[in-house]
């Protein structure tokens, strides 16, 4: 089973057509690889399909980089 | 006019500037909803922006409201990708959400099939067909990552029993009404409903040109013996998009005076 971070940047990549090697957990979603708030939107939809969580709006305000991406994944299914 | 509370509600219509797509902006604004109104034509913009405005004015009892806030126009043409993802974007911008989307922009370019050229079909399916494809593939992320919405579509009845030098027009209705019954039920888990309205013959600039006598052999044919207004149209909108028709979804609804059966 691929890792978290795998996943997380194997959905963006597929999502906003960049390549996954290029993408670490300090890469800006919205700055870096140029996602506008639909792509965002979309990219939330994934992470919560995949996952199978749920992404509050407030908290995927505070989500900008990869690396928030997967903390909240972690921390969502810990929680579950 | 119907009277529902859509308060802080956003609503996206496409073709808000002229007919059932103004008559729909100026219902839903009555209901308080803030509107995002989408047209082509910069001058028709401006004034159905003034009397979105009125109408919101008028349903507070004149208590002044800050318009700027509530109602925003958009030049777009909703045929052409760029064009749609840019204006939702700014929607989204502008007004941090989307909760119902009107696909009502539409043309007719009516022509016996014989004589119908390339360009008077593709212009009617582009704007009618792959207008309300766009925007709803667009304006349904919001929708889908808030678990809520509602899509109205406006077809035609030309889209289901056909009309006489509409081959273009009908083709894209009847398209409309295929694409609303497999959306709702594509959107259905994500608490978003997708339902159609036909109308039959409503008083519009659309209908306007038609010869005098075309439109008494019409009206004889309607059992209620009018043509329909752009609020008959609103007011099944509202219907649609009222906490109360949260079980209705992929539905087609006629609004035509009984004309077909």
């Amino acid at each position: 089973m691929a890792s978290t971070e795998e996943r997380v940047i194997n959905i963006i990549a597929g999502q906003l057509g960049s390549d996954a090697a290029t993408i670490t957990a300090e890469t800006d979603i919205a700055n870096d690889l140029g996602a506008d708030s639909l792509d965002l939107a979309e990219l939330m939809i994934a992470f919560e399909e995949e996952f199978n969580i749920n992404i509050d709006e407030s908290d995927a305000q505070n989500i900008t980089t990869v690396g928030d991406v997967i903390q909240h994944i972690e921390k969502a299914i810990k929680t579950d | 006019m119907l009277k529902i509370n859509l308060h802080d509600r956003v609503a996206v219509i496409t073709g808000g500037t002229r007919g059932i797509g103004l008559g729909i902006a100026k219902a839903l604004a009555a209901c308080e909803a803030k509107i995002a109104c989408i047209g082509t034509n910069p001058e028709k913009l401006q004034s159905a922006l003034k009397a979105i405005c009125h109408e919101r004015n008028s349903s507070t009892g004149g208590v002044p409201l800050e318009f700027q806030e509530e109602v925003e126009g958009y030049l777009c043409n909703v045929s052409v990708t760029e064009d749609v993802e840019q204006t939702v974007e700014k929607i989204l911008t502008r007004f941090g959400r989307i909760d119902i989307l009107v696909n009502c922009a539409g043309i007719t370019r009516d022509v016996p099939l014989g004589a119908m050229k390339d360009e008077e079909w593709d212009d009617v399916i582009g704007v009618n067909l792959r207008g309300p494809f766009l925007m709803t593939r667009a304006c349904s992320k919001p929708m889908r990552r808030a678990k809520r919405g509602r899509i109205i579509n406006i077809a035609s009845i030309s889209g289901l029993i056909g009309n006489k030098g509409q081959a273009n027009y009908s083709a894209s209705k009847a398209g409309l009404i295929g694409f609303t019954r497999t959306v709702s039920k594509e959107l259905a888990g994500k608490n978003i409903t997708v339902n159609a309205i036909a109308p039959g013959f409503i008083e519009t600039d659309m209908t306007a040109v038609l010869p005098a006598a075309l439109k008494l052999e019409i009206k004889n044919r309607i059992p209620l013996a009018r043509f329909g207004s752009p609020e008959d149209v609103a007011n099944a909108v509202l219907y649609f998009v009222s906490e109360e028709a949260s079980f209705v979804t992929g539905q087609i609804l006629t609004i035509d005076g009984g004309m077909i059966r």
